[in-house]
């Protein structure tokens, strides 16, 4: 006999053996399905939350270096205090790094504060209201929807115009063109002259997409007269990124009059520092979700072991007709194996049945999908499970000995 | 604490030879279990040898045997031992599948075979479906489906009422006419006395081997 007829045998036999014990076969299965539906949503929610951040951050730019008072990780008090102290950054460090910079493509000064918007009787409650210049469009990268970005005159003569973002645009003006239409942020009017395309990500209050862009010197006027600022500095190339921080930091020790030794008493944060982080914490919420994950598929495993146990109990007189006619041990064990893979596979194809509207729910939150790489993973993994739960049970069957198989009762 | 090894049987010699109508006599506890266990290759003695057909069987490894008594023996057991979930056609394809042989070659020998034992009818039936005389004979097409060189049919008459176990041994009776060899194992004179040669085994030893004088 050969091992593809065995492997064909053995799965007409299985399906009759699940068939005759329909409850036993659902309730077993139970604990695969529910060791797979982890499994998957699992895997789709660290994809999905990857990806998510990926897009977050990209708005950020890999090739920006962003000059801010204190570094974005404070890592104790003591330097979240001594960062306080540290003199602000102000316009004239913009300047000064804008006539400097020699590897900077666009020097962009950033305020921003959450704050109401207003068009008729429409209204968001926070929005990210940033004041910069015409050089933010090149630093961040951004693309219009609609429209265009805040011109240079417009900036230099401080227009009350304003670029939105998607999120805003569709919250605001629900029916029509948001371009040409009046907003009030606090109470005064601001013409809306673009449109930013979605940047997609984390939708929360600071994304990209809950912004809305004015010129600086309006920021100033309507908000804060001396607000905290981040200077975002693109380089030319970005494999030049580390000659530019090293250059950007010797301009601003040199505007600071820092000695040499002492340190800088300005930070300079970039995308870079976030992946570190976000990479450790996905490593970590990865193992701990796979070892979560792993233990749920380990108790179904052993519940599979059980029942098999117990089917090759109450089969022990059909394993010795089988060996009394002709069946080889290897015969037998490939048969047990085969059922075990089969409830397990069963288990797991259910268990993506309901998996997929699962990560549908998901969705809403990140962009995630049930992607056919985890879709193979998991079925690979619960026919391994059932394989490896089985072959015990189904060893102890392959070794019975016919005489006695037979005389069981 | 030690345990005593019990010989169940002892310097027992036999031959039988082709076409022989056989049955083997005696009590319960006389060895006569074992010696249908060492005939149908489910044990090996742990002294002694057997040869069946020109196999040595006494040497063989467990594969070998489940080869062996998938060519060269048909059991026909008290009980029956039908699988319950597969119907008759099914159970009969069985000893064809261990043997390997292809599926639309096996279906057409076991459907000629349940014809030949009269259940060219009852094919689609499950055991519980058909009465005890019917899954005797399921029971022996099961048998007889690769050409064994030995039936080998323990107490077959043991379940079954006495007009139908009248049925299964015309049908015997029949298949030893064709040629088959039987060995047939009872401790019921009136089922021996179907046989030609009676063998009665008592204490492990056999107490007598003579032909059945009609």
């Amino acid at each position: 006999m050969t091992l593809f007829s065995e492997t064909r045998e053995g799965l007409v036999i299985a399906w009759a053996a699940i068939r005759a014990n329909k409850l036993r076969s659902v309730l077993t299965t139970l604990g695969i399905v529910i060791g797979i539906i982890t499994v998957t949503l699992m895997g789709t929610a660290i994809t999905g939350l990857n990806r998510s951040f990926m897009q977050s951050i990209s708005s950020i730019g890999a090739d920006v270096l962003y000059v801010s008072q204190a570094s974005w990780f404070i890592e104790s008090e003591q330097e979240w205090e001594d960062s306080q102290k540290r003199p602000a950054i102000t316009l004239y460090d913009e300047t000064l790094i804008e006539n400097q910079m020699t590897l900077a493509k666009a020097v962009a000064p950033i305020v921003s504060t959450m704050e109401p918007i207003k068009y008729g009787r429409q209204s968001s409650s926070s929005v990210s209201v940033v004041g910069t210049s015409d050089q933010y469009q090149i630093t961040s990268g951004f693309t219009m929807k609609d429209g265009r970005f805040l011109s240079a005159v417009e900036c230099d003569y401080s227009r009350p115009v304003c670029v939105i973002g998607a999120d805003v645009a569709t919250n605001l003006f629900r029916h029509g063109e948001a371009v040409g239409q009046s907003v009030q942020l606090n109470r005064r009017p601001f013409e809306v002259i673009g449109v930013l395309e979605k940047q997609g990500g984390f939708s929360d209050e600071n994304s990209p997409d809950n912004q809305v862009i004015i010129p600086l010197s309006q920021f100033t006027y309507s908000f804060s007269e001396h607000p905290d600022y981040t200077i975002a500095v693109k380089v030319r190339d970005l494999d030049e990124v580390d000659d530019a921080k090293e250059e950007l930091r010797t301009v601003m020790r040199r505007a600071r009059h820092i000695a040499p030794g002492q340190p800088d008493n300005f930070a300079i944060n970039q995308q870079d520092q976030i992946l570190q982080l976000f990479h450790r914490v996905a490593g970590t919420i990865g193992a701990i979700g796979l070892f979560i994950t792993g233990l749920s598929l380990f108790v179904g495993g052993i519940g599979i072991m059980n029942i098999m146990f117990v089917s090759v109990a109450e089969r022990t007189r059909e394993i010795g007709v089988r060996k009394a006619i002709g069946a080889k041990s290897r015969t037998i064990l490939l048969q047990f194996l085969i059922e075990a893979a089969c409830i397990c596979l069963l288990g797991g194809l259910i268990a993506l049945m309901i998996a997929w509207p699962a990560t549908l729910l998901l969705q809403r939150m990140m962009p995630a999908t049930l992607s056919p790489f985890v879709v193979g993973v998991s079925l690979l993994v619960s026919a391994l499970t059932g394989i490896l739960s089985g072959f015990l049970p189904a060893w102890r069957a392959a070794r019975m000995n016919p005489v006695d198989a037979l005389r069981n009762e | 604490m030690g345990t005593e090894t019990v010989h169940a049987l002892r310097e027992v010699s036999l031959e039988i030879q082709k076409s022989e109508y056989v049955a083997i006599m005696g009590p319960s506890g006389s060895g006569k279990s074992t010696m249908m266990n060492l005939i149908g290759c489910l044990d090996t003695p742990t002294d002694g040898e057997y040869e069946l057909n020109g196999h040595r069987v006494s040497e063989m490894n467990d594969n070998e045997l489940a080869e062996i008594r998938n060519r060269e023996i048909g059991f026909i057991f008290q009980t029956f031992n039908l699988l319950p979930r597969s119907d008759a056609l099914r159970n009969v394809e069985l000893p064809l599948v261990y043997a390997g042989v292809r599926a639309t070659e096996r279906r057409q020998i076991a459907l000629q075979v349940l014809a030949n034992v009269g259940l060219a009818d009852r094919v689609h039936h499950r055991p519980n479906e058909l009465s005890g005389g019917q899954r005797q004979r399921v029971a022996v097409a099961r048998a007889l489906v690769n050409r064994p060189s030995i039936l080998l049919a323990d107490e077959p008459t043991g379940n079954l009422d006495s007009k139908t176990g009248k049925e299964i041994m015309a049908l015997f009776q029949q298949l030893a006419d064709q040629g088959n060899t039987i060995i047939l194992v009872t401790h019921e004179e009136a089922v021996a006395r179907h046989a030609r040669r009676i063998i009665r085994i008592r204490d492990g030893l056999i107490a007598s081997d003579e032909p059945v004088i009609p």
